[in-house]
């Protein structure tokens, strides 16, 4: 067991060994994102899919109380227009704490917290979960497979192996991706649980990627201006940084030839 | 006394002149700038500005976002949150100062390393030292207390498993926590005076670095050969060379590299070394599966842990304490002691050779030191099952074997090697001729 340990963590060191599950929190599949990488990005038509599975699905108990309806017009985002983002906008009511009463929600507003107590909120579960930084707690998974919470969030939507208990009055079901392998969460993507505008296929492994894609970016909305912004920063730098090397090369290059010489005909 | 340019400063305007009577500013400037610097100065010496530099770029960062923040525990998260979304590059200055606070830290370790290897806390530099060690104990401590701030679920549980090990000293333990904590458990009170002190501390790091720089600014760098550079003019110009501009542009230059590194982790990966559970907002009543402290902390964090109360020395202790120390205590003895041993540092070194690099024996003790810090920092990450309490037992029994016997037990044993005359010498051996 310890041999296996140690072999394990050696040849994870050599970046050899493949994308391992968390050392604890079940199985993690390595689902391909497009947002993967330094140059990734969002896809457009999988964050409105992934938008349209939280809102027919996963709205009924989680709330993304950090996000507001106003932001799913960015243009990095899903991109609605502005008469979608009102119309989803007014499906919710809040408190308008100026008239004290409930009112439609507008695009200023920002999603309400979980209906369900019991549920989490989901604003920022994608950046939340991204905890294998495994194996051996190295995070090599997630420099080289490119592995975070939007993977963990597919494997466990998809994760159900359809056994039941019951503990306490409350019913767990069985999860290969869940921590302790029992989750209070029922199934709850099945396949065909909503009809894609685009035609996609609703398949219950499409589903879970594409809601978890929308919710990687319902945690993390500025991650392309962020990378961009990575991109100049990194190209600047790397320019700036030549032009010190030369300079500097040129500014000692006097003082080291001069001892050379002095050496010389020394 | 001190280093001097080798020409004194001379006003040579109107107004520099009528300055220079009244306040000569322009004059500690230049003193500063064009301080004689050995001119054998490696590349582990660029760390100085990177700290430089990131301190003000971390002041910088965390005033604005000081601006946006609120220090409430129903408000902290939220207003985090908030930075990060709806304040115009809010993203970029919580990225920067949060992975600004890892830079920091591996600049500050591999200059404490580097200032281990080539002896620069020897004598006259121990003053330098200390203060160094000094601004080392501030910056954890404020480190420590800005991760409180975002109130995620690590932020709390870190705070209160930190703030706990001061419980743990005998008999007012329980009290210095409460004072330390403005109440029973970790809540408002903590939060606010974490808020006021990680926004003072930073300002007391800037008078502390003052004190350093000004300090081997007195005795002059240290350097790779650990030889002085000659007092009289001529020698001194033979061994030295102006800060300004050969070791401002060398050390822009090796800013700009770090930096290349530095955005891109901002940039393409900046949660990297931040715990994903922090992005769940602090809960009293439900204590994460692994609470573990930042990279930084992880060396003494597993030192703290190495200690358990099956280990010899533990319980030796505890039955000569008639059981005050117990082994949390003893712990955090361990925890305190291993920075003490580097305070200490310059009194336990007997060896009079400065640099490493001629001490055969040392080097790779040393170099065993560094492995040692680099395992110590992996233990503190894992959970203390299986190998890992023994192999931080090991670890953290090197540490202290290194600084208070290995060391002390070297000078007397340890034939150095023969030193370079000057610093000239050291030069045209390593450096000269290979600008080409």
């Amino acid at each position: 067991m310890k041999i296996r340990t140690v072999l394990i963590a050696g040849l994870a060191a050599l970046g050899l060994a493949a994308p391992l599950a968390a050392e604890e929190g079940g199985h993690v599949k390595d689902y391909a994102f497009s947002f993967e990488g330094p140059f990734g990005v969002y896809d457009q038509k999988q964050l409105r899919r992934g938008l349209q599975v939280y809102l027919e699905v996963c709205s009924a108990c989680h709330g993304l109380k950090y996000v507001p309806f106003r932001s799913l017009g960015d243009p990095d985002g899903p991109g609605l227009g502005e008469k979608a983002v009102k119309e989803i906008a007014a499906q919710y009511e809040v408190m308008d704490p100026d008239i004290g009463e409930m009112r439609a929600a507008r695009p200023s507003d920002y999603f309400p917290k979980s209906p369900n107590p019991k549920a989490p909120d989901l604003s920022l579960m994608a950046k939340a979960r991204a905890g294998f930084h495994g194996p051996m707690g190295l995070g090599i998974n997630q420099v080289i497979y490119g592995m975070g919470g939007a993977e963990y969030i597919a494997s466990l939507l998809t994760g159900f192996t359809g056994e039941e208990k019951e503990e306490a009055g409350q019913t767990f079901y069985e999860n290969k991706t869940f921590p302790v392998g029992w989750i209070a969460m029922p199934p709850v993507l099945t396949g065909d649980d909503v009809e894609y505008a685009d035609g996609t296929k609703a398949t219950a492994e499409q589903e879970a990627q594409d809601v978890a894609a929308f919710l990687m970016w319902a945690a993390e909305p500025k991650m392309m201006t962020r990378k961009r912004m990575g991109f100049v920063g990194v190209v600047y730098l790397a320019i700036l940084a030549s032009l010190l090397y030369l300079t500097n090369k040129t500014l000692w290059a006097a003082v080291k030839r001069r001892r050379e010489k002095a050496a010389a005909e020394g | 006394m001190g280093m001097q340019p080798y020409e004194p400063y001379q006003p040579k305007t109107r107004f520099g002149k009528w300055l220079h009577e009244r306040l000569p500013i322009v004059e500690l400037v230049y003193d500063t700038l064009m301080i004689p610097t050995p001119k054998n100065l490696n590349w582990m010496w660029i760390w100085g500005i990177v700290l430089a530099f990131t301190l003000a770029m971390q002041i910088a960062t965390g005033i604005a976002l000081a601006m946006h923040y609120k220090p409430d525990v129903g408000l902290a998260f939220a207003s985090v949150e908030k930075i990060m979304r709806d304040v115009n590059a809010g993203w970029a200055l919580r990225y920067f100062h949060a992975n600004g606070a890892s830079l920091f830290f591996f600049a500050v370790y591999l200059h404490i390393f580097r200032g281990i290897y080539y002896g620069s806390y020897k004598s006259p530099r121990e003053v330098t030292w200390i203060i160094g060690m000094l601004i080392y104990l501030v910056m954890m401590a404020t480190a420590f207390m800005g991760y409180v701030l975002p109130w995620g679920q690590m932020s709390f549980w870190g705070a209160t498993v930190i703030t706990g090990l001061f419980g743990a000293i005998p008999g007012i333990g329980d009290t210095i926590q409460t004072w330390l904590l403005g109440g029973p458990s970790v809540g408002d009170p903590t939060l606010n005076r974490f808020f006021a002190l990680h926004y003072l501390l930073p300002f007391v790091l800037v008078g502390l670095v003052i004190l350093h720089i000004w300090a081997f600014h007195h005795t002059g760098n240290n350097n790779p050969a650990g030889v002085d550079p000659r007092k009289d003019p001529d020698g001194l110009k033979k061994d030295t060379l102006p800060f300004w501009p050969y070791f401002v542009i060398k050390d822009l230059f090796a800013l700009a590299v770090v930096l290349v590194v530095f955005v891109a982790i901002v940039g393409f990966m900046p949660n990297y070394f931040g715990d994903p559970v922090n992005y769940e907002e602090a809960n009293p009543l439900k204590t994460p599966a692994h609470i573990v402290p930042e990279w930084y902390f992880l060396p003494f964090y597993a030192i703290l842990r190495a200690f358990t109360s099956d280990v010899w020395v533990v319980q030796f202790f505890n039955w000569i304490s008639g059981g005050i120390i117990d082994a949390k205590f003893f712990g955090v003895l361990a925890m305190f002691g291993a920075i003490i041993a580097l305070l200490l540092l310059p009194w336990l070194d007997t060896s009079r050779v400065r640099s490493g690099r001629y001490r055969p024996m040392f080097k790779w003790w040393f170099w065993l030191l560094v492995l040692d810090f680099v395992v110590l920092t992996w233990a503190g990450s894992q959970k203390p099952e299986g190998l890992v309490p023994t192999i931080s037992l090991i670890a953290a029994s090197y540490w202290f074997a290194f600084f208070f016997v290995i060391l002390p037990l070297l000078g007397l044993f340890e034939k150095p090697l023969s030193q370079p005359q000057t610093i000239e010498e050291d030069f045209e051996a390593h450096l000269a001729g290979k600008a080409e």
